[in-house]
């Protein structure tokens, strides 16, 4: 099997991304079930770039004619579901920011 | 009597909250609790020395959030009933008691100023905006104001009690008017008028920037985070 430069970067990439995520694992900065997300869409992207013809198979059976077309519309679906869940995640961060700076204004109160 | 607070969230108001604090005490509102919001100047000790309680926020929070730290204080501090203010002199004290009136004859538990009620001079831009809001409040809502995002308003104890603010910046003016219909209150529009100057015009609600930022946070609290 003959892989072009970019599949070989791709791979490389997923390869790469994927033992950042190991290692984040390692330091408990992220959970189990994020690691397995992580694994399966990294693990995609291998699979995709070293079987081309049952990518083209699976787009085709969804209606979409190359491969590569089905990659750009599930990232980006991928994409906006995790800026979402950034925006969630920094909108609890900042009401706990709003709780803490609260309950150090009312315990210190000032008054002539 | 009823014990009334006055709670005003302040950010960098250190030239404008001596005048705000002691025109609310000579007026005979003597239990005022100013929010400084992490001001970068000097608005926490100014309000001190005018009189006022100051509670100080070690970052910005934005205005809702302050709000909210000064009701919880009134709250702690056993307050009847509890108004918000503006820091920077836009609202008057004359308008004070008709908008604590209803809250204090127990036929309003909430109040909200109106500025569109009387004929009150508006930069036509900030008008088109509020009316924008205004109808916005009307499709999220179901509630027919006829102003919107003024922050003239006064709240039974038992109303201050319930409404919970989340949004820590600006979209909290909404969000009083959406607690307001979801616990039922009852609520009056009362006739106030507000001072514009150049300094208010620029420092306040009425931007685009702002009211989109206000309606963007609606949508995703309405629709993502429930």
């Amino acid at each position: 099997m003959e892989l072009s430069a970019l599949q070989i970067i791709a791979i490389l990439f997923a390869l790469f991304a994927w033992s950042r995520a190991l290692l984040r694992l390692k330091d408990r900065k992220i959970s189990g079930l994020e690691f397995g997300f992580w694994t399966v869409v990294w693990a995609g992207v291998i699979a995709t770039m070293l079987l081309p013809k049952t990518a083209e198979f699976i787009a085709l059976s969804l209606g979409v004619e190359r491969p590569v077309d089905l990659a750009v519309f599930v990232s980006i679906l991928l994409l906006f579901y995790l800026v979402f869940r950034l925006y969630v995640k920094l909108e609890q961060q900042g009401q706990e920011m709003t709780k803490i700076a609260r309950s150090i204004a009312i315990r210190h109160p000032r008054k002539k | 009597m009823e014990n009334v607070w006055i709670v005003v969230a302040a950010y960098n108001e250190e030239k404008n909250i001596p005048r705000v604090v002691s025109g609310l005490l000579k007026a005979g509102y003597n239990d005022i609790v100013v929010v400084d919001d992490g001001s970068k100047d000097n608005t926490c000790e100014a309000a001190v020395k005018a009189g006022a309680t100051a509670l100080q926020h070690v970052v910005n929070r934005g205005q809702g959030a302050a709000l909210k730290t000064g009701i919880d204080y009134a709250l702690e501090q056993g307050a009847d009933i509890i108004v918000t203010f503006d820091a920077d002199g836009q609202h008057r004290i004359e308008d004070l008691p008709a908008i604590i009136k209803p809250v204090v004859m127990d036929v309003s538990d909430i109040t909200f100023g109106s500025r569109f009620i009387k004929k009150t001079k508006v930069p036509l831009m900030r008008r088109v905006l509020l009316k924008g809001s205004v109808l916005v409040l009307l499709l999220f809502y179901g509630i027919k104001m006829t102003d919107a995002h003024n922050g003239f308003r006064a709240m039974s104890r038992r109303a201050a009690e319930q409404i919970n603010i989340t949004a820590d910046r600006m979209a909290h003016a909404s969000e009083f008017v959406e607690e307001t219909r979801r616990l039922g209150l009852r609520y009056k529009e009362i006739p106030i008028t507000v001072k514009y100057t150049d300094e208010t015009l620029r420092r306040g609600h009425g931007s685009f920037r702002q009211a989109l930022n206000i309606l963007y946070t609606m949508i995703v609290k309405r629709f993502f985070l429930r």
